[in-house]
């Protein structure tokens, strides 16, 4: 035990040495969590419009300051000529054009029903999505004001109807930060943590000082052990420090027991700094470790669902989800901050990371080598 | 310059005789395409959602066979009462709950309206929101299949037309996205470290006596890192065009031509953080804070840019990658030339001679 807390001491001093790491430890993920939540958005603020008004009537007019009267869109010119408005569009000044055709008006008062067209710049199939809903909205408004206005003429049909009403739980304003802002978090302490970890050992090979350990009575677990607990110290302060900044600045609603979160984050932890340890023992340079973790970091985080729904993914993906800690962490950190899920409800993520972390340990304690 | 060809067979030994990074630094850009050709998808499928009938009958079975119908939801779990709606949502899976009401079809015929209520799981906005769209989509559909509806006179009908992407696929996204992310990565990454590494083994100052001007260590590190790059660059634009579909509309040449210009400035970003960082670990953090996640987020690789907070926008304007998305989408998707991309890649260019100088200014060819 004393052996260990003294490797521990060790590490600790190596860590808070190097001055340029500490800034990189504290400030980093400061900032990293204050622009990447408010960057993480698909909430539609701002769509630019062209308009091209072929008609140029009172029709016209009022559909297009409804297009301007919404909060979504915004109007940023207009022209006659096809040509101009396409080329606009494939400048990428605006998103969307809308053309009234000649006769619009005389069509919609006759009774027929009127083409407008909409070009919507497609290129993010997401946003084109968006884009072409609130559009629709729009119009549907629009159209409802018409037959408001002209019911002695429209015949009113008795029409069945289901009222669909909806209600969004633990997020009523579907603020999309309180679901972004947990998900960074598991990426900041990870990267921290795992990177540090992964690079340690094999930093002490390439510099020769794990020579000089190897030739101490220090045994393999307990040096595995005075390796992974500074770095797990630091990436539960890590989480900690964050869950503070974003409850300071996003006022990230923390619904369930920070016990069950922490509890849960250690084990977590345990797999990815024994991940980043066992890399450490098999490679040989620090370059070859950064080059495999980073690859893994980046297939495992896109995986995880922190963008995307892991439900919609194909199965293989899902499949190989079981190997993905962050899988894990994503789910269970969302389920307890936001919904105030239990131990109960994430048990079996729990005991899962639990028999990974024992095999990854044990791995990574039978793959270091004493012997040269 | 035979000591220079000289110093360049050496940084090429150097890469090749390690071939796990080798195999990773060509594994990143397939696994990456892939990943995000096959697996990240914004559409959402096969969500689980849970039925609360408390009418039980033909109409609401008619009306939870539809939507179970669709590719969009599976149906998990029929409640029984309120109480459980709560409890399934904790449990994690089932993100959305639809409560019929009772008496639904004798309400339906009878007053012409009944009463579904949709609750969704919002922890995930943005899945929530759609879920909660396309519920909302197939009853319509159904009530209006049941009204058998003829066009109402006097309404718009819009036209809509998808430009440049008329299915609406995400690979138009991801393709210039993976290639900005990769090629940043690889080359900004790789010489950083790699010089880096020569300071913290003591091997720079072995180079900086040798006859070598410290201008052409510095060529001599990043030539093969050029050449490193520009093959990931072929092979992500071969490998979206042969497995995703992903055109080349514009000019091949301009193209590739960007995508060097694009390569060069990683370099020289990478040089830049060398000189900065003492230790390989410094480094990697730098480039893997300061370019990895900024890169993936603002860029408008998966967040549109003028969403976002002014103040992010204003940062996004310094970011690299943003300029050669805007350039790769022009030219693979639009198909347009030089004249729609002249000013991104001034940036470009503008952004690289600062980077050197600094480099330049910042290079200590002197032992403290």
């Amino acid at each position: 035990m004393r052996t260990i807390g003294i490797i521990i001491r060790k590490e600790f001093i190596q860590i808070f040495r190097d001055k340029t790491m500490l800034p990189i430890i504290i400030v980093m993920p400061f900032v990293q969590l204050l622009v990447l939540v408010f960057a993480a958005t698909f909430e539609m603020k701002q769509i630019n419009m062209v308009i091209v008004d072929q008609d140029q009537s009172a029709s016209s007019r009022r559909l297009i300051s409804k297009f301007e009267g919404s909060p979504f869109f915004t109007i940023d010119g207009s022209t006659f000529s096809d040509e101009q408005a396409n080329d606009e569009l494939l400048a990428g000044r605006s998103d969307i054009i809308l053309k009234i055709p000649n006769g619009f008006e005389k069509n919609l008062v006759s009774g027929e029903v009127s083409d407008v067209q909409l070009l919507v710049n497609a290129i993010n199939a997401t946003v084109a999505g968006l884009t072409n809903a609130y559009s629709n909205y729009v119009i549907a408004d629009f159209n409802k004001q018409m037959i408001s206005e002209n019911v002695n003429i429209i015949q009113p049909v008795k029409l069945k109807s289901v009222d669909v009403t909806y209600s969004y739980w633990y997020n009523p304003e579907l603020n999309y930060k309180i679901y972004m802002l947990p998900g960074i978090l598991v990426i900041l302490i990870t990267i921290i943590g795992a990177f540090l970890a992964a690079l340690n050992i094999v930093r002490e090979k390439e510099m020769g000082t794990i020579e000089q350990i190897n030739v101490t009575p220090v045994q393999k677990f307990q040096f595995i052990t005075g390796k992974l607990v500074p770095f797990w110290i630091i990436a539960m302060f890590e989480l900690g420090f964050g869950l503070t900044l974003g409850k300071i600045i996003f006022d990230i609603p923390i619904v369930g027991n920070l016990g069950v979160l922490f509890g849960f984050a250690g084990v977590y932890l345990l797999v990815a700094l024994g991940l980043g340890l066992l890399v450490s023992t098999m490679a040989s340079t620090q370059q070859q470790v950064m080059f495999i973790i980073f690859f893994f970091l980046l297939t495992f985080i896109m995986m995880s669902g922190i963008f995307t729904p892991v439900e919609s993914m194909p199965d293989w993906a899902q499949k190989v989800n079981i190997i993905n800690p962050f899988a894990y962490f994503m789910r269970v950190i969302r389920m307890v901050l936001l919904k105030g899920s239990g131990f109960r409800d994430i048990s079996r993520e729990f005991f899962s990371l639990l028999i990974y972390a024992a095999i990854i340990l044990s791995l990574a304690v039978w793959r270091y080598r004493k012997t040269a | 310059m035979k000591q220079f060809l000289g110093f360049i067979k050496k940084e090429f030994y150097h890469i090749f005789r390690d071939p796990r990074t080798l195999l990773v630094l060509f594994g990143i850009p397939v696994a990456q395409l892939l990943i995000f050709g096959y697996v990240v998808t914004t559409e959402v499928k096969n969500i689980s959602v849970a039925i609360l009938d408390r009418s039980k009958d033909d109409v609401t079975r008619e009306i939870t066979q539809k939507i179970i119908e669709s590719d969009y939801f599976t149906l998990t779990q029929n409640l029984q009462s309120d109480t459980q709606i709560e409890e399934v949502f904790k449990t994690g899976n089932i993100k959305e709950v639809i409560v019929f009401e009772p008496n639904f079809a004798q309400k339906l015929g009878r007053d012409g309206t009944a009463q579904i209520q949709l609750i969704a799981d919002a922890s995930d906005a943005n899945t929530a929101n759609l879920i909660v769209n396309y519920t909302s989509a197939i009853i319509s559909d159904y009530v209006q299949k049941q009204n058998k509806l003829q066009l109402m006179p006097m309404q718009i009908k819009p036209e809509v037309r998808m430009v440049f992407n008329e299915s609406l696929q995400s690979v138009y996204m991801f393709v210039p996205g993976t290639m900005a992310l990769i090629l940043m990565l690889v080359s900004a990454m790789m010489t950083s470290i790699s010089i880096a590494r020569e300071k913290e083994l003591g091997t720079m100052e072995i180079l900086l006596v040798s006859p070598l001007k410290p201008a052409q260590i510095i060529i001599g590190k990043v030539i093969p890192y050029v050449a490193l790059a520009f093959i990931n660059a072929v092979t992500i634009i071969v490998l979206g065009n042969l497995i995703f579909g992903m055109p080349v509309n514009g000019s091949l040449t301009l193209l590739l031509a960007e995508s060097l210009l694009f390569i060069s400035l990683a370099l020289s970003l990478g040089i830049l953080i060398s000189t900065i960082a003492k230790t390989q670990q410094v480094a990697m953090f730098i480039s893997l804070f300061a370019l990895m996640l900024p890169t993936i987020m603002l860029s408008g690789f998966i967040f549109p840019i003028e969403n976002m907070p002014v103040v992010l926008q204003m940062i996004s304007h310094i970011m690299p990658p943003k300029y050669f998305i805007i350039i790769i989408k022009n030219i693979m998707i639009k198909g347009t030339g030089f004249g729609f991309v002249w000013k991104e890649t001034l940036v470009l260019i503008a952004m690289m001679m600062v980077f050197i100088l600094l480099s330049v200014k910042k290079f200590k060819i002197r032992l403290q």
